[in-house]
């Protein structure tokens, strides 16, 4: 990614006040709390394995990583690793559209 | 079942008192405010949740699979996540017997 635009990153805080910025009826302080509480809410839901599922922004699953041997670094001792799950997130059309819409913009 | 906007609408309402119209409202608000930041070439970076990254890849070649025909897969623009340290760790620790 050498293009300068990319470097470009928003961060919570920002989302929060963008949000705050489109809508009248709460405060910077509620935006805030609604926020946490969604991610909080995302979180525990793939943190029990409950797919999430958001029409034209994606979906998140959890992926199966098999049980596999490694190494110890350090020691070079051989160590087992036991199988785990990982979150998934994929773009839906919508997202996938509109990122690639900003590539041809440049 | 998978969580939904209307879920996470009701649980804003819930938990937060909003009134269900604003509940829907932020919800919304919230998907398209990141939807929007990323197709305005910014990566989203979410605390504790994990960061959506925007990785840029060239043309290459590619194969109709049905025909055999060989077509250039265009250079785009793709979206991944990365999970947080504490995402991963939760998800890492769920030992549900199904397979998702």
């Amino acid at each position: 990614m050498t293009d300068e635009s990319l470097e470009k990153s928003m961060m919570k805080s920002e989302l929060i006040e963008r949000i705050s910025r489109k809508q009248t009826h709460l405060a910077y302080k509620d935006v805030e709390l609604a926020v946490k509480s969604l991610l909080a809410r995302m979180s525990n839901s793939l943190s029990t394995g409950e797919r999430i599922e958001i029409r034209g922004f994606g979906s998140f699953s959890l992926h199966f990583r098999p049980p596999r041997s490694g190494r110890n670094p350090k020691t070079g001792d051989s160590v087992s690793l036991p199988g785990k799950y990982v979150p998934h997130f994929k773009p839906g059309k919508e997202l996938r559209e509109r990122v690639i819409d900003s590539l041809k913009k440049g | 079942m998978a969580l939904t906007k209307a879920d996470l609408a009701e649980s804003l309402y819930e938990e937060l008192g909003l009134n269900k119209r604003e509940a829907k409202e932020l919800v919304e608000l919230f998907f398209e405010e990141v939807r929007a930041a990323l197709g305005d070439a910014n990566h989203v970076k979410l605390s504790g949740f994990g960061n959506f990254i925007l990785r840029d890849k060239t043309e290459r070649p590619g194969r109709n699979p049905k025909t055999g025909e060989e077509i250039p897969i265009s250079a785009r623009r793709v979206v991944t996540f990365r999970p947080g340290q504490k995402l991963k760790q939760r998800v890492e620790a769920y030992a549900g017997s199904e397979q998702q």
